[in-house]
């Protein structure tokens, strides 16, 4: 990227001559500074506006908007934070969230990459009709599925239960994953699954020693998405935890902004909490993070 | 904190967590000695559903089997004992509520994939000519790991109104105080919310299209952009007659994503305004009658949903084919 960023300036270099063409060349390229300017202000003012505030006292968000804090007296506080975690199923909620996306994860990747395996490196009748089926179910909306799914965890008493989601999601989760892991599999040289069969490795060496490890920076692309996606995620534990002691962070916080009313301004607090996880995650992880969106969309 | 978090919780996650896949250890390696005493014809025959079983099975149990069960129940009453023909359907396409979801759908349709798409196409092509870039590509990307929930309250303060002649803490509304207009209650007139609910969706998602679209811009050989230029082309030529065309396929991909993301839009509208005012969605609708146990009902809408998608199902097997071919 820095060498083609190099090689642009080089074009550039030709109009600036002298001082005077290259003030020329900045005045021309004003516009385009100030336009993004404003494009990442839209882009991080509402995010920023709502940070200041969940550090702000209720009369104060009440009295004043947050850019009052920018001038003195600041009155920064954390009673909006004590506030939200003393309301009820809150804490609680925030467990919950991560006992739902830690084995929710780990689930449907265990089970993906072993699929993935079968179908990037074994034949079987069927499989090409089996791969098209999974190629169309990743954009089969969710909605098809809730009222037979809510009714089958009804009649096997896992309704409003951590398991039900655990297994919801990694139902929903496995076609974009099988597809995702299946491409990065096959990719991987032929000549090394032959050499290690010659050797006289099985199946399952191939795939614990060979498959799993080298396929790593995928499922680690892979892990962060489908890790945040469960952590972000309102509409399936709507449905199948509902108002139950198990259901996540984002339940609650929607079932609070509708019950609320008036009175919902600390819920900038919650939004605050549920959303560290992913920025940290976004921030630290950022290559991750990126390769995954570009690698799932542009080769899918 | 109101209610201790039961062990029995924890417990049941960290087995699960360490538990799933030794299980998935063990029936891989206990498969395998079995299948490899097997007579070799079998071995091949047996051993790739065994490895594809856990799989596919999940898939059918969630997605396969629920699919073919919703068609039936669209058909069916609500208690599922009797067939009723289209009933479901007539009652989606001809009460006002349900025809309100049905355009707001095609509102987040035709103006959440356009602005999107188009947005992230032009910050693209923008970042791409400042030494700034990534920077600011963090600054546009930064809503887009953040929740849905999240989002809906960081713009529920963003249009947060007050009375004419109160002080306004909305950020916009203040704006506008400024400007010396008064105060618009974006959420709740009519001709405001559904635009309002688009721009948090749209705000949320610009960062993806930026990022793919980036991509790909990146992959297009500086010495076609030089013989341009020395042709005599200005900037904007460039970017209409030589960059667009080149990024085309890239955009449709992206632009596939935005519909589906489109029309399955559901966490922005249930939580900013509960559907109030006029701001359904088709997915907001099903939940409602979801919730309020109409199933069959809730069935019909699900299908709505499902035919619209179809198109887009079927564009995404071809080119998943035609990607086979090149391998």
């Amino acid at each position: 990227m820095s060498v083609r960023s190099t090689t642009r300036e080089a074009t550039g270099a030709q109009v600036r001559v002298s001082t005077l063409s290259n003030i020329g060349y900045r005045l021309q390229r004003l516009p385009l500074h100030i336009v993004i300017a404003v494009f990442v202000a839209i882009w991080i003012i509402p995010t920023l506006g709502l940070i200041i505030n969940s550090f702000r006292s209720l009369q104060d968000m009440n009295a004043a908007g947050w850019w009052t804090v920018l001038f003195p007296p600041h009155g920064f506080t954390l009673a909006s934070y004590e506030q939200v975690l003393q309301t009820e199923n809150v804490a609680t909620s925030i467990v919950n969230s991560i006992l739902i996306t830690l084995p929710a994860t780990v689930i449907q990747l265990a089970i993906a990459t072993m699929g993935a395996y079968a179908f990037a490196w074994m034949k079987f009748p069927g499989k090409d009709i089996f791969f098209i089926v999974i190629v169309g179910l990743m954009v089969v909306p969710i909605q098809m599925t809730l009222i037979p799914v809510l009714q089958f965890f009804q009649l096997i008493h896992l309704n409003g239960t951590i398991m039900a989601v655990w297994l919801a999601h990694s139902g929903y989760g496995l076609p974009f994953e099988v597809f995702l892991l299946r491409n990065y599999l096959g990719g991987l040289p032929r000549e090394i699954f032959e050499s290690a069969e010659v050797d006289g490795a099985g199946h399952a060496v191939r795939f614990l020693r060979i498959a799993v490890p080298m396929t790593i920076p995928a499922i680690a692309s892979l892990t962060i998405f489908v890790f945040l996606g469960v952590w972000n995620d309102l509409l399936v534990a709507l449905t199948y935890l509902g108002t139950s002691t198990a259901r996540p962070f984002t339940v609650v916080i929607s079932q609070l902004v509708t019950s609320l009313g008036g009175g919902w301004q600390f819920l900038t607090a919650a939004a605050v909490l549920q959303m560290a996880l992913p920025l940290a995650v976004f921030i630290f992880l950022q290559r991750y993070f990126v390769r995954g969106i570009t690698s799932g969309s542009v080769k899918g | 904190m109101d209610q201790i978090i039961g062990l029995d919780q924890i417990i049941t996650a960290l087995v699960a967590i360490v538990g799933v896949p030794l299980v998935l250890f063990g029936y891989i390696i206990l498969g395998e000695q079995v299948i490899e005493r097997l007579p070799d014809s079998m071995q091949e025959w047996i051993r790739p559903y065994f490895w594809a079983l856990p799989a596919i099975g999940f898939a059918t149990i969630f997605m396969v089997y629920p699919l073919v069960r919703t068609v039936i129940l669209s058909f069916r009453n609500n208690g599922d004992t009797t067939w009723v023909g289209l009933d479901n359907y007539q009652y989606f396409f001809t009460f006002p509520d349900t025809l309100t979801s049905l355009r707001n759908s095609l509102l987040w349709l035709v103006f959440y994939t356009f602005f999107a798409v188009f947005l992230g196409l032009v910050i693209a092509i923008l970042l791409d000519r400042v030494r700034y870039e990534s920077l600011a590509k963090v600054a546009i990307f930064l809503p887009v790991p953040i929740s849905a929930v999240a989002a809906s309250i960081i713009w529920r303060f963003m249009f947060d109104y007050q009375p004419p002649g109160t002080i306004q803490t909305g950020t916009l509304n203040a704006l506008l105080g400024t400007f010396h207009t008064g105060p618009v209650a974006w959420l709740v007139n009519s001709t405001t919310n559904n635009p309002a609910l688009i721009f948090v969706g749209i705000w949320s998602i610009t960062g993806f299209c930026m990022v793919i679209i980036s991509a790909s811009l990146k992959a297009i050989s500086t010495e076609v952009l030089e013989a341009a230029r020395i042709d005599g082309a200005n900037e904007f030529q460039i970017v209409r007659l030589v960059v667009t065309p080149l990024l085309w396929p890239t955009i449709t991909v992206v632009g596939t994503t935005m519909i589906i993301n489109a029309l399955k839009i559901f966490d922005i509208p249930y939580v900013m305004t509960s559907g109030a005012y006029d701001t359904d969605v088709i997915a907001t609708q099903m939940f409602r009658q979801l919730a309020t146990s109409h199933y069959a009902r809730a069935a019909a809408v699900g299908v709505v949903l499902f035919i619209a998608i179809v198109p887009l199902l079927v564009v995404n097997i071809r080119r998943f084919q035609q990607q086979e071919e090149q391998r």
